[in-house]
This record gives structure tokens, C-alpha cells and sequence, in this order.
């Protein structure tokens, strides 16, 4: 069924957790690195051991102050920490320290374009973004065939900001969109790695229908809330079946939102299904209360701008620059920006050394990105420099090879680079056996073929030009090395003169 | 003299001028611990090797001129609520039975630094909470001046430490009352500075926002040397003030004349005990006749601290506690209690975790913790908040400003620290009311986060000690300390000792 002939609106919001890009945690002096041995980063403040307090890194605060900023957030001049109190073995001291009334910003959007127009540009509003320390992690041996669980607290206090969104998408394609632009600004500001393996990226998603009646007004589903989503594309998933689902009970059974609890259904990418979580006391009571342990923090206005001043250009306005510095069309700036700062500068050194900047766009998204796509594996570590493409592109530019002989020395480059033998485009060219033809060599060449085909001599001369392009291929399967459009240009000039 | 009639600054004195050896002082001490404390359970642990150890190190070191801390050699014993990396640290509690914790406490790393000689931890109410000292779960501690009574609480165990000469400072801790009020039932002098003065990094949570490590010793003066050490800014500890610590012990030696002391009508109402009243007026005489003045002050909202604290600190103290979940360390209930117990909260309905949580608890705490949790959890919950924990911090806000307005008239606030002399064990155990009443005089200091001080001014005819408070202003500590020690210069009350104890 089309969109727009839908007989409901999908309306979504997200809650996304981010991890901070900090040396150490949000609370005390220990590292975050990721994946190290378990319960080895920890001391007596992130193990909640009796008599030890918290101190604020002023970093992690910064960090999330820099986000707040990106998404247009109004930062608070006072905010508090609060206690979030709940029993769980990965919470070592039986609360988490968060933010709940004063939250350090508020107010704030984002707006996702898709570059090939599949949605209406979407502002969506970001009710709140607080900062808040992580919990341990629990790990549910059940393969093992024991009941023991282990606890793994080198996460527990890790600075996370935890970012609402408004109810504001419409679409579980939007969602996946507004994900990644969010993903991306926060990594091009250096406040996350948003590595959704590690688990420095956790998307929550609240879902319900919009079905109009009849009468003009509007009947809303309960407001389902799905976790366990861990990728972009499994929120994806989650949320269209999510929709779906909702549809088909909406249909059956008609309950509004208000007449039945909020559920959590958690999604299960294998089968591909959500399925209801056990209820939790609706209201858990989590008993929030200041933090005696801590003071309250205050942002002056010179921090704030200091840390605007330091914040580095975000993705949209990235992408209007390069379209403008370089002459490419937008869609080539969004989808160079959109593969984050490395691709940026790969592309940047590659149309600088090229003076232009469209080929260079040509080139980086047909081949390099798509080689990137099938093989994996970053821009910092592809075998083809931007110096070694940007020679390519100017001989092709040049007449020098045609662009599918240019294919070809592109493929050598990769296979001398991937064999760290240096990948310049002379060293291709030699390793394809490619040398150039003498024009002496080519018009003896192309005389012969003029001999051989004296059916396209006499079509030429009738005026149709175009019949020379049947010599082409002829004086390739005599030399491969002979430039297609050289073998036109002596034919034409030979049968000229005949 | 025997080294265990010498006061902390004669002590001090005496070993770094080579008169007595400091293990000559500690084995007096430890000797003494070990005669004395059977009947008066005022010692969790001893550490008499630790202790003898760190003696000989400090006579070997002076000997060879190498230089020694403000407090060498001079025994210290502190309440177990403190953190100490070689010594168990329980809170009195079944819950951390055993528990060693990885750090020192910062006021422990400072005494060490100071060179000071930790002897031994102190009993105490379970977690800190009590008047009494029953809510040990190791036995409760005996008031050295009548071994069938209270030492008073929490810090009881540091209280009847010094008053049976067992050592001649101790550490304790004050959250509504916890040094002064024993230290007032044990005739010794124990000051609560203002909140922030002491580092609480390392000190077991109460009440986050009403603890204060605090001095317990046989006077003023000894009060100041300890504050000398352990007072100052802490950046471990996000509470903790930068400001500079003064020299108190130096600052002492200062006439009275001039000082406006506040005496509030309401604290002599009815429920005050009249020998207690008689002691309190003799004080104001001395100060009078000494040169200070006594002015009536008014602290309306006063008759609020009591309901105010009793909202304030469980809340915070579930939240603290909460961290004793069997989970990680401390007592964790064995298998065979799982599903057994009866009344701890668990049903039939809950996963194992839950059991384990619910059992572990119950097991692990003694009934004024789990009272206080209940009442803290229950005014915090959705629906509560505003009536009772949102109430109680307006109030508090009151309370605050009350001070602060009497503090415009006059330089500190006399009167009594506890309405009765030492109570006796028992009395108040089935009364849970009438217990926290016993912190009427002292919670409010908490509340407002100032100082006080509490200290000898009298004995009843059945001879028991009789304290007398005096609050100040934040940081008012030099002040405090230097009023008690004149009055410590005019009157003998602080050095009379138990019968039972004597040398």
C-alpha cells in the first residue's frame, strides 16, 4: 500500500543512549576503554564499595554540553544530579546517578533530509538530553546450562547522555534516517564513537498508530515501547512490524491509548517479531531524589561559548560547504559527508590534486565507496591513496586511457595496494601489461583495418561518421593497449585523405 | 603520671620531646583496652600488633632524627563507620561482618600521615543509627560511668573509649547528634565541625548530606590538635570545603570577655531533667562570670528538627543502603535460607535474585536499619515525596535560616545536649519514639550544617556527667573550641574519671 494511501500514521519517538568519548568514567578516575578484562577497570567509587563518593568529570560534562549544543538545545545555568533507585546486580550501588527534574538541556531538533527525497525534510524536536552513569554488565549464562549470571562492572559508571525525542516521525524509514544523521553529527563532534556493537549507541522506540475516524477526529493506539533493537536496521524492522502489529489489534480489538498500560515489547531480529515483555510495575517507582554526594553544576555563558567555539562544523553545514566549494550536487556532498570526517578528506586531497571536483565525486562514490561496500574495511586503510586516484582521474581526464581501461588500472591499484606493493598508476599500468602505442604503430594499425573493411570505408565517406566506432573493437583485439579514441581519430583523418 | 592520665597534647608533647617512648604510650593504652573493655565492649577490633608496630617505627624514627607528624605516637581509636584498609570495617553490622575495605578512609590517611597510632575500631549503632549504642550488632557498649547504662549513640564506643582512658582520642561521626550527645553522657568533649570541614570520603554513609566526622577526646584543646589533622578540603570528596584550616590549638589561649552566648527558653521546657538544668545554668554562670554575655534567642522552627531529620536522614539512608544487596560483599544469605525465611519481603512469586536480595537483607540488618530504610523508602515513594521528603527539606531551609538569624545577635548558642543523663540499657529499647527524642538538642546543628560542641558541665548526685552544647556558626570551629577550652580552664569537670576505671 502507498504511503500516503495508509490508513493510519505511524508515530514514533526515540530514545537514544550515547556513550561519551571520555578517557574515564563519568564519576571517578577509571578508564572506559572497551573490551577489556572483566571487573579489571573498576575502583571503589564505580564498585559502589561502602564509604566511597562521586566526583563529576568536568570533561564528560563538556562532551554532553557540546551535544546538547549540535542538537540546538537550550543548556540550563543550573542543573542537579539525581538518585534513580532500583535493585540490579550490575547496579553495584542499588541507584543510578541521573538527572530527572533539571536536566542540563532541553528544547532542542534535528532535522534529517533524505538525499534522494524518499521522505519530506523532518525537523524532530528533542524533548530532553541529560547526562547520567552507565550500569555494569550482566551476562546470562544460560548455554552454560547453570543459572549463574555473571557481572562485568567496567561499564558501570561510563558517562551516558540519554536524548528524548518529540513523537515527531512518521515512518520507520525516517527513523532509521534520523538515526544516522544523529549518529553522524555525534561522531563527526567527537562526542561518540556511536559504535552500536559496543554498545556506546542504544536506541528505545515508542510506537503508536494515529487512525482517523470518520468524524475528523483521531484514535490513538496504546503507546508500545520496543528495546533490544541493535542495529539501525533491526529499528527499522522492529518498528514496521511494530506498526503492523498494532494495525491488526487496533483492527481486532479497537482498545485506545489510556485503556490499556504502556507495554514493552522487545524485538527479536531472528525471528523477526516483537513480543511482550513481562509487565513491570507500570509506574516503577524509582524514588528519584538529589544526590547529597554531589552540588549542583552550573554552565556560565563563556563556557558555553568556548565550547561552541570548539565545537567543529556539524554534518548540514559540512555539506553545503562542499557542494559549494567543489560545484557537485548536493545529493554527492550528502552522501560524502553522510560516510563521515575520513571520506571528507580522502575526497577533499583527491578533488584538490584533480583541480576539480565533480570526477573526483564520480570516482569516489562509484568505485571507491562501492569497493568499500563490498569489501568492508575504512578510508583510512583503502589500498588506493587519493594521490594514486587523483593521477588515475587526471589521465582519464586527459585521454590517456578511456574510462573502462581507467576501471581496469583502478582494479590493479587495488590489488597492488592490497598486496602492500606501492599503488602508483604506473606500477598498475605495468603490472596490466599496458604500454602506450606509437602513433606510427596506430596508423599502420588502423590502415589495415581501413583494408579489411571496406564496407564501413564507404559508409564513413556516405557520411555516417558514427560506423567508425565498428573499427574499435577490431583494433583493440589487436593491441589492448590502443586508446578507443585514437582509433577514431586516425580512421576518420585516413579515410578523409583516401 | 601513668602515660594514660596524659591528655592527647601532653602525650604528643611528651614523645617528641623523648620523655616517654611512644610504644611505652601505646602498650599503656592497649594494656589498659585489654583490662577495661571486657565490661565495656567499646572495641570492635584491637589492633595491638598494628598499633605497637607503628610505635616502634615512630621511637626508631625519632631517635634518628628523621622528622615525625603533629600526632606521632599518639594512640587513636575510630569508629568503625570509617574506612581503614588494614582493619575490618563493619558498622557494627552483621551486613559488612568481616568486611576489609581496599582504601583508608581520608581522615584515616591523614592520621597515618600525622603519624598518629590507630589502635582499634570502635562499637557503634549498627550503620550509625541510634542513641544508644543497643544497635550494635556485637553486644551493646557500657557507660564506663555505670556499666549498666548507655554511653548514648552512635559514636558510643569512641565515647566510653575515652572515658575509661582506653585511648586518649577517638574518631567518631555525627549525623543528629552521633558525637556530641554520647560524648555529653560520657563526660568527655566531642565536637561536630561544620558540614564540609572534614573530608567524608572513606566515612560509611548515613545520612550524605548530615554526616561529619568529628573528634571525640578529654578536651577542647584535644579536639583542636585532631582538627588540625583531619579537617581539610578533600577534591575526593564533591561536599568537602576549600578552605583554609587554622591553626586551632594556637588560637585557644584567648579571654572570653565579649562573647554573646544565645540561650533558647524553649530548650528548659518540660521533659528537661532538672539536675541536667542545673548543670546547664552553672555553665552559663562560668561563662558569665568569665566575661561572656547571655542573650535570649529564638529558634522557632526548631521544634521541627526532630520530624525533619526523621524524614531527611532514612531517605538518604535507603539510598545508601541500598548497596547491601548480597550481590557484590557483605553477608549474602546461604542456600539453605533461600525460600525459608519467613517475613522478609520475599513471595512465592519472586525470581530467585529477588530471594537472594530479600533474604540477604533481612538477614544482614538489625531492626532500627530496616525501621529506617522502611521509613525513607516509604516517604520517597511516588505520591509521598512531596508531603513528606519535599516538606522536610523546606523545613530544613526554615531551620537554616533560623540560625542564621540568631547568629546576626549572638556568636554561639548554649544550652543542653541531651535531656537526660546516661539512660539505662534497655530503657528506651521498645520505644523507638522516646529513642529519637534523645537527639532533640542535637539534630538541628545537622540540619543547618553548622557546628557544635559538646562538653562536661556537671554531675549528677548518682554522679554521672552532665554535657553542655554550644553551636556556632559554619566554620565557627576556633571559636567553639576556644570557648570550651576556657571553660575547661575554669572548671574540673573534664578531668574527673570513672570510679570503676580508675588508673
Amino acid at each position: 500500500m502507498p504511503a500516503d494511501a495508509s490508513p493510519f500514521t505511524t508515530v514514533i519517538g526515540l530514545e537514544v543512549h550515547v556513550q561519551l568519548l571520555t578517557r574515564t568514567k563519568l564519576f571517578c578516575g577509571c578508564p572506559t576503554t572497551f573490551g577489556a578484562p572483566a571487573n579489571t577497570q573498576v575502583c571503589p567509587v564505580c564498585l559502589g564499595l561502602p564509604g566511597s563518593l562521586p566526583v563529576m568529570n568536568r570533561r564528560a560534562f563538556d562532551l554532553a554540553l557540546r551535544a546538547a549544543l549540535a542538537l540546538d538545545c537550550t543548556i540550563a545555568p543550573f542543573t542537579k544530579w539525581d538518585r534513580k533507585n532500583y535493585f540490579y546486580p550490575d547496579l553495584p550501588k542499588g541507584y543510578q546517578i541521573s538527572q530527572y527534574d533539571l536536566p542540563f538541556s532541553s528544547d532542542g531538533s534535528l532535522e534529517v533530509v533524505d538525499p534522494k527525497g524518499a521522505f519530506p525534510p523532518r525537523r524532530v524536536g528533542i524533548i530532553r538530553v541529560h547526562l547520567e552513569e552507565d550500569a555494569g554488565k550482566s551476562m546470562h549464562d544460560e548455554a552454560a546450562g547453570t543459572a549463574d549470571s555473571r557481572i562485568d562492572l567496567n561499564r558501570a559508571g561510563t558517562p551516558l547522555v540519554e536524548i528524548v525525542s518529540q513523537p515527531d516521525l512518521r515512518s520507520p524509514q525516517e527513523a532509521r534516517a534520523w538515526l544516522n544523521e544523529l549518529k553522524l553529527l555525534l561522531v563527526y563532534l567527537g562526542v561518540s564513537d556511536c559504535n552500536m556493537q559496543e554498545g556506546s549507541l542504544r536506541v528505545d522506540a515508542n510506537v503508536n498508530l494515529h487512525v482517523p475516524r470518520g468524524d475528523g477526529s483521531t484514535a490513538k493506539t496504546p503507546i508500545v515501547e520496543i528495546k533490544n533493537m541493535n542495529s539501525f536496521r533491526s529499528v527499522e524492522r522492529a518498528l514496521a512490524y511494530e506498526a503492523a502489529r498494532q494495525w491488526e489489534e487496533w483492527q481486532r480489538t479497537g482498545i485506545e491509548m489510556g485503556k490499556a498500560p504502556k507495554q514493552t515489547r522487545g524485538w527479536d531480529d531472528a525471528a523477526g517479531i516483537t513480543r511482550g515483555q513481562r509487565h513491570k510495575e507500570e509506574s516503577s517507582d524509582y524514588r528519584y531524589f538529589p544526590d547529597p554526594d554531589l552540588v549542583p553544576v552550573t554552565v556560565a555563558a563563556e563556557e558555553l561559548a568556548a565550547i561552541r567555539a570548539a565545537m567543529g562544523e556539524p554534518p548540514t553545514r559540512l555539506r553545503a560547504a562542499l557542494a559549494e566549494k567543489w560545484g557537485i550536487p548536493a545529493a554527492d556532498a550528502a552522501v560524502i559527508v553522510n560516510q563521515g570526517r575520513d571520506v571528507v578528506a580522502y575526497y577533499e586531497t583527491v578533488a584538490g590534486l584533480v583541480g576539480e571536483g565533480k570526477p573526483a565525486a564520480n570516482w569516489l562514490q562509484q568505485d571507491v565507496l562501492r569497493t568499500l561496500n563490498e569489501t568492508g574495511g575504512t578510508i583510512t586503510d583503502f589500498p588506493v591513496g587519493p594521490a594514486a586516484l587523483a593521477d588515475l582521474i587526471g589521465r582519464v581526464g586527459r585521454g590517456e586511457f578511456d574510462t573502462a581501461r581507467g576501471r581496469e588500472i583502478f582494479a590493479g591499484l587495488l590489488t597492488l595496494g592490497r598486496a602492500a606493493l606501492p599503488a602508483d598508476v604506473a606500477a598498475a599500468v605495468a603490472a596490466l601489461g599496458i604500454t602506450a602505442v606509437s602513433d606510427d604503430e596506430l596508423t599502420d594499425l588502423v590502415r589495415g583495418l581501413l583494408t579489411a573493411n571496406p564496407k564501413i570505408v564507404a559508409d564513413v565517406k556516405g557520411g555516417k561518421e558514427q560506423a567508425a566506432a565498428g573499427l574499435i573493437g577490431q583494433a583493440r583485439k589487436q593491441n589492448p593497449n590502443v586508446n578507443p579514441g585514437k582509433v577514431r581519430e586516425v580512421a576518420l583523418t585516413l579515410i578523409r585523405a583516401m | 603520671m601513668q602515660p594514660v592520665e596524659l591528655s592527647s597534647v601532653e602525650i604528643v608533647t611528651a614523645i617528641r620531646q623523648g620523655d616517654v617512648s611512644a610504644e611505652r604510650v601505646v602498650t599503656a593504652f592497649l594494656d589498659r583496652i585489654a583490662r577495661l573493655d571486657g565490661s565495656i565492649n567499646a572495641f570492635l577490633v584491637v589492633d595491638r600488633e598494628g598499633a605497637l608496630a607503628k610505635a616502634a617505627e615512630i621511637d626508631r624514627r625519632r631517635k634518628s632524627g628523621q622528622p615525625l607528624g603533629p600526632l606521632a605516637g599518639l594512640p587513636v581509636a575510630v569508629k568503625d563507620v570509617l574506612c581503614t584498609a588494614d582493619l575490618p570495617t563493619t558498622c557494627a553490622s552483621k551486613m559488612l561482618a568481616g568486611f576489609r575495605p581496599p582504601y583508608d578512609a581520608d581522615v584515616v590517611a591523614r592520621l597515618r600521615r600525622a603519624d598518629a597510632v590507630i589502635v582499634g575500631k570502635t562499637n557503634m549503632d549498627e550503620f550509625a543509627m541510634g542513641g544508644s549504642n543497643e544497635n550494635s550488632a556485637f553486644g551493646p557498649v557500657h557507660n564506663p560511668w555505670d556499666l549498666d547504662r548507655a554511653p548514648g549513640g552512635s559514636s558510643g564506643g569512641s565515647a566510653a573509649a575515652v572515658a575509661a582512658d582506653m585511648a586518649p582520642a577517638t574518631l567518631g561521626s555525627d549525623t543528629g547528634g552521633s558525637i556530641r550527645q554520647p560524648a555529653g553522657l560520657c563526660g568527655i568533649t566531642g565536637l561536630k565541625p561544620t558540614y564540609g570541614r572534614v573530608s567524608r570520603r572513606g566515612l560509611i554513609a548515613f545520612a550524605s548530606s548530615l554526616d561529619q566526622v568529628g573528634p571525640m577526646c578529654r578536651s577542647a584543646a584535644d579536639c583542636g590538635l585532631l582538627m588540625e589533622t583531619i579537617a581539610g578540603h578533600d577534591p575526593g570528596d564533591a561536599t568537602s570545603l576549600d578552605t583554609a584550616v587554622p591553626p586551632y590549638t594556637q588560637l585557644l589561649d584567648q579571654p572570653l570577655a565579649g562573647l554573646r552566648i544565645g540561650r533558647v527558653a524553649a530548650h528548659f521546657a518540660a521533659g528537661l531533667d532538672t539536675e541536667v538544668a542545673r548543670g546547664v545554668e552553672e555553665a552559663f554562670a562560668v561563662f558569665k562570670a568569665a566575661g561572656a554575655t547571655i542573650h535570649d534567642v529564638e529558634l522557632p522552627h526548631a521544634r521541627y528538627g526532630v520530624p525533619t531529620y526523621y524524614l531527611v536522614a532514612p531517605c538518604e539512608a535507603a539510598s545508601n543502603l541500598a548497596r547491601y544487596d548480597g550481590a557484590h560483599y557483605g553477608h549474602r544469605c546461604g542456600p539453605a535460607s533461600g525460600g525459608k525465611s519467613a517475613g522478609d519481603g520475599a513471595t512465592a512469586f519472586d525470581s530467585p535474585l529477588v530471594e537472594m536480595y530479600c533474604h540477604s537483607r533481612a538477614e544482614g540488618f538489625g531492626p532500627e536499619v530496616k525501621r529506617r530504610i522502611m521509613l525513607g523508602t516509604y516517604a520517597l515513594s511516588a505520591g509521598y515525596y512531596d508531603a513528606y521528603y519535599a516538606k522536610a527539606l523546606r523545613v530544613r531551609h526554615l531551620i537554616r535560616q533560623d540560625y542564621l538569624d540568631a547568629f546576626a545577635t549572638v556568636d554561639v548558642i548554649g544550652g543542653p545536649v541531651s535531656a537526660t543523663p546516661a539512660f539505662r540499657l534497655g530503657e528506651k529499647t521498645g520505644d523507638p519514639l522516646a529513642m529519637y527524642l534523645v537527639d532533640m538538642y542535637t539534630v538541628s546543628t545537622n540540619l543547618a550544617g553548622i557546628a557544635g560542641i559538646s562538653f562536661p558541665c556537671g554531675f549528677t548526685r548518682s554522679g554521672l556527667p552532665v554535657g553542655f552544647q554550644l553551636q556556632g556558626p559554619a566554620l565557627s570551629e576556633p571559636l567553639l573550641l576556644r570557648a570550651a577550652d576556657r571553660f575547661q580552664h575554669l572548671t574540673e569537670w573534664h578531668r574527673r574519671r570513672p570510679a570503676g576505671c580508675s588508673v
